[in-house]
């Protein structure tokens, strides 16, 4: 056998397989039978990008793994490397085992990308992601999937107090990708028995900017949204738009009715959470997603169709309130909005769970839609947001 | 006798009991005879027609009175009368 040097063997390569050039091959992708295309440069190549759709089998496992993509030797294959040439010396080892069309991408990967055709970027974790989220990743129900989605997602948060705190907190650590707070005050000495989120060297600068601090040191995979500024109905659909899912921790009535609202025209998941002295409530106001399989529940007017009147419920700084409780509360939110994200479980829709420290219990009721609800009901009177002080600020019923 | 669970804001008329025990066949009776035990109750939970106020639930067992006979809900020995009032605290 004649011996061959490097560019006698390309050139004899070349000779025997079909090479196709970006344009063709990408106008076949669009509009013509389909070549299973396989990648087959190293992982971290194939990581950074590649022809959208490709397999990849990095060329030391491509004739071991080949078949398990396309045992039809009818199947027209291309391949491609980095330039052109170790997918034409590749291309003839996989002619030797029977596939007749095969065929070689000139020059390579990057021929493609420098005709300006399109990339497909996989998401992946990162080596740190993947250690920072081992935890997660081993649940068969997360895994590096839900790792991704996690990381994708959008949550916004109503407020950065007693409840905010440890949801902002949990579900930095978990991963979600973007986190938007909304809180116009300012840390107070008297907050730190609770809102974990925040500390003594705070006080007397905004919640926000404290809790960017925090989250970002926490974990630099989160983006912190801040909203230093009270959610009114003239920004909420606005700030509430650009969120998978809302984690409603706010201090008032005015605010609770009007996230609810905005939620609903919006479409958006609400986990809701409040708390009083020892006890609190958490509950998801959903709006159905056929899709995902779940049905329309109940919205905030649902249960409550009318505030309770100016002072007749005292609030936290009047009657106090426990400070580990919104911890317990706040975590649960954030166990909610992370399955929603996930798609896992057994959300709170329908069903209101009250947590009572001083029995120690935890109780789930059933809690339905109501067909009269002036918001989500058959009829509804209230079809874009209205003056939430005035509605709370009226007797609960004249 | 029905358990009455007095959520934490109406405690302080119960001697801050967190669960009495009340007679009455229907939820009606169970609040009016709950009022007369602990005066004060019924101002808490009825509006001026004797309804139950719109910022308040009341749930037999698991679910709610209006999915249920509303207050001529029936209540036996054995059966748990809630009362859920809204709460608005995140703080
Ligand atoms: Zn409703």
């Amino acid at each position: 056998m004649t011996p061959l040097n490097r560019d006698q063997l390309v050139a004899l390569a070349k000779s025997q397989i079909i090479e196709t050039t970006p344009q063709a091959l990408n106008e076949r992708l669009r509009n013509g039978v389909k070549p299973l295309v396989v990648d087959i440069r190293e992982r971290d190549e194939f990581e950074q990008g590649h022809v959208p759709g490709a397999v990849f089998i990095p060329r030391g496992f491509l004739e071991l793994r080949i078949e398990q993509y396309a045992f039809d030797r009818e199947t027209p294959i291309v391949l491609y490397c980095a330039g052109g040439v170790r997918s034409v010396l590749a291309a003839r080892n996989v002619k030797e085992m029977g596939y007749e069309h095969v065929e070689s991408l000139i020059g390579g990967f990057g021929g493609w990308k420098s005709a300006g055709l399109p990339v497909k970027v996989p998401k992946m974790l990162t080596g740190d992601q993947k250690v920072r989220y081992s935890r997660h990743t081993l649940l068969p129900d997360v895994g590096e999937e839900g790792q991704l989605e996690l990381l994708a997602a959008r949550v916004l948060l109503i407020g950065a107090g007693g409840l905010g705190s440890p949801a902002a907190l949990y579900l930095a650590a978990a991963g979600v990708g973007t986190l938007g707070i909304v809180d116009f005050d300012d840390v107070d000495l008297s907050n730190l028995q609770r809102q974990i989120l925040h500390s003594e060297s705070w006080i007397g600068k905004p919640k926000v900017e404290s809790a960017v601090a925090r989250l970002k040191d926490l974990n630099p995979d989160v983006t912190v949204v801040p909203y230093r500024e009270p959610i009114t109905s003239a920004n909420a659909l606005d700030i509430i738009r650009d969120y998978d899912i809302v984690l409603n921790g706010s201090d008032n009535f005015p605010t609770r009715y009007l996230v609810n609202d905005a939620c609903h025209f919006l479409r958006k998941p609400l986990v809701d959470g409040s708390i009083f002295m020892f006890e609190g409530q958490v509950t998801v106001y959903h709006p159905g997603s056929p899709e995902e399989g779940i049905v329309q529940g109940p919205c905030y007017r649902c249960l409550y169709p009318d505030p309770p009147p100016p002072g007749e419920v005292p609030s936290c700084a009047e009657a106090g309130v426990l400070g580990v409780l919104p911890g317990i509360v706040g975590s649960i939110q954030a166990v909610e909005a992370i399955k929603l994200v996930l798609r896992k479980g057994d959300p709170l829709i329908g069903r209101l769970l009250m947590f009572d420290a001083m029995d120690m219990t935890f109780r789930t009721l059933n809690v339905r839609r109501d067909p009269a609800c002036p918001l989500c009901g058959e009829h509804p009177s209230v079809t874009e947001l209205i003056d939430y002080e005035q509605f709370c600020g009226m007797p609960a019923r004249e | 006798m029905t358990t009455v669970l007095i959520p934490t804001p109406l405690r302080r008329l119960t001697a801050n009991q967190s669960r009495v025990e009340i007679s009455g066949d229907t939820v009606g009776q169970v609040i009016v005879n709950l009022d007369d035990t602990y005066p004060g109750m019924g101002e808490r939970l009825l509006d001026q027609n004797g309804d139950i106020k719109r910022f308040i639930n009341v749930f037999v067992n698991d679910d709610e009175i209006r999915t249920l006979q509303g207050a001529n809900t029936p209540v036996s020995a054995g059966d748990r009368v809630s009362i859920v009032p809204a709460m608005a605290g995140g703080c």
